[in-house]
């Protein structure tokens, strides 16, 4: 449980991480003291994780590729899912999986400079893990909203300038 | 043609709105950070567009009954029930309109006759003495000062009441002001209104967007208060559905009986497809323990802090404001009149403001900020604002 407090932080550093202790605490009308027990707390019990930029890759010029991963595989004796998702997770080209209900296990997303980097890594790697059945990889082609924050098409503020 | 023999004199004695005025100044203004904006920055919930768009592909089309669509009415009955504990029958106490606004509109022309008087707040919303005179009725302003927290007092009301007090409007919580009525003082107003003929006209658009803890009180469910109580309200500010034009008014059924009389022959219904669209807004809300209401609320009310602390420390007088999305400053420090001070802020550094006596003589002195505004935004404006306050 997260107290009212609490709640509202997260809420602020997920809109802006960089929102500074002082800010925070204008915005909620506690002590900045308060303010960094509460982030410390939220730190240490890993409900803040990491305080990561969202970049949108795409308008960079550098080369990165995206691909998401359905992988089946049959569950061990004793660990379940768990000891062979850690097995890719280790991985860096790895940056998330996640346990699925469905078709299939285990939802891989990974990053690589080039389509070729990727399906060397899934055809080399992943498939040949064991316990590992089967794999399909889709590469992402154009990312049009991403945690929430939509990257391009119409936005911005179409309201009257004054208006009573 | 001499138009000025044609028009109504009643009509065009009223004065243009100080709002529109300053409209026209801040829209030539490029690129301006805009605090002058009473409506919701939030886009309504894409849900609600969908259940309207649906409705289109079913045909949907067509008028709906003049109180509007029966399972828009229930959901407003038990909205009301759950959220503000006043209870009216979806069958002939509650009536769909377009906006708030027209609520107000047929409310005064339902009860108001030539040479009856209106009590109205001072400051508060725009419309409301353009509405009183437009009935044919004469608006009775009753001052509110911050050191009261905005609050229309009892000793105040009861120096405005004559014999020909007809209603008494009561918007809280309130725009320009921010203010809030509390329990305890919506008691103290009961208590004056008792054993009187006066109907009170609650304009609680705002009510879903109260801070600090308590929520908004319902005028209607104070005791003895709901059998002369109009509650007027709308999917507007508390489900950022501005321009679909969806509110509402309830009342005991004699009436609203005479309000609907009104509605059926000058609007007929409101619009179909925003009806669709509201009741899948009450649906979802009930459905969620409306936590998209709430995610606002949060939000609207860090903002707050943010720009009240912000005007505290550039040392301008800034009472809590427990409501709706604005902050009511005092700017009398500055030397300059509230029209003076919110066009050279504009010119200065490009932030739109609305002079506080836009609405009212009461608001003199006074700057409205609509904290409806996104938060670097607010930020970077409270900055500029600051820079200008100590430049003076």
């Amino acid at each position: 449980m997260v107290s009212q407090l609490e709640l509202n932080i997260l809420e602020i550093l997920n809109e802006d991480a960089r929102t500074s202790e002082k800010r925070i605490a204008a915005m909620t009308g506690a002590p900045v003291e308060e303010v960094q027990k509460a982030i410390s707390r939220l730190e240490e019990e890993k409900i803040i994780v990491s305080y990561p930029a969202m970049i949108n890759w795409d308008a960079v010029d550098v080369n990165q590729v995206e691909a998401l991963i359905e992988v089946r595989v049959s569950p061990q004796r004793g660990e379940g899912f768990d000891a062979i998702a850690e097995q890719i997770y280790r991985f860096d080209e790895v940056s998330s999986v996640y346990l699925m209900s469905g078709a299939y296990d285990l939802m891989v997303l990974m990053h690589g400079r080039s389509l070729k980097e990727l399906s060397l890594f899934v055809t080399e790697k992943l498939s040949t893990l064991e316990h590992v059945i089967s794999t399909a990889t889709h590469f992402v082609l154009k990312r049009y909203k991403d945690n929430g924050v939509i990257l391009e098409g119409r936005q911005g503020d179409h309201r009257l300038v004054v208006s009573p | 043609m001499n138009y000025e023999e044609v028009l109504s004199g009643r009509i065009s004695a009223v004065p243009p709105s100080g709002i529109r005025k300053f409209f026209d100044i801040a829209s030539q203004m490029k690129d301006a950070i805009s605090l002058g904006v009473g409506e919701p920055d939030f886009n309504t919930p894409w849900d609600y567009n969908d259940a309207a768009i649906y409705s289109l592909r079913q045909g949907h089309t067509h008028y709906t009954s003049n109180w509007g669509l029966i399972e828009l009415r229930e959901a407003i009955s038990e909205y009301l029930k759950v959220r503000f504990s006043i209870a009216y029958d979806p069958n002939r106490e509650i009536m769909v309109t377009v906006g708030a606004s027209e609520g107000i509109d047929i409310a005064l022309r339902a009860l108001v006759e030539p040479g009856d008087e209106v009590i109205v707040p001072d400051p508060a919303y725009v419309s409301y003495m353009p509405g009183i005179i437009f009935a044919g009725g004469t608006c009775v302003p009753v001052p509110t000062f911050a050191q009261d927290d905005f609050r229309m007092t009892a000793e105040n009301l009861k120096k405005a009441i004559t014999p020909r007090t007809k209603a008494l409007i009561f918007p809280y919580p309130n725009n320009p002001t921010g203010a809030v009525m509390r329990r305890e003082h919506m008691e103290e107003i009961a208590q004056v209104l008792r054993g009187t003929n006066i109907i009170v006209i609650a304009d609680e658009i705002y009510a879903e967007l109260t801070y600090g803890g308590a929520r908004h009180v319902s005028f209607a469910s104070i005791p003895g208060m709901w059998e002369r109580t109009i509650t007027l309200n709308g999917f507007s500010k508390a489900f950022a559905m501005t321009g679909w034009r969806m509110g509402y008014a309830c009342a005991p059924r004699e009436l609203l009986a005479v309000m609907c009389k009104i509605h059926q022959y000058t609007i007929m219904c409101a619009p179909t497809p925003g009806q669709y669209a509201a009741t899948e807004a009450i649906r979802i809300g009930l459905d969620n323990d409306f936590a998209d209401v709430l995610h606002m609320v949060r939000t609207y009310d860090r903002r707050r802090r943010l720009v009240v602390s912000a005007c505290r420390e550039m040392g301008l007088d800034c009472f809590e404001p427990n409501g709706a999305f604005y902050a009511f400053p005092s700017i009398r420090k500055t030397g300059m009149t509230s029209q003076e001070f919110c066009t050279a802020f504009l010119k200065a550094e490009k932030v739109a403001t609305v002079p506080g006596d836009a609405f009212g003589d009461g608001g003199r002195g006074h700057i409205r900020i609509s904290y409806a505004a996104a938060t670097d935004k607010l930020i970077e404006a409270m900055k500029r604002m600051e820079r200008f306050v100590s430049g003076l």
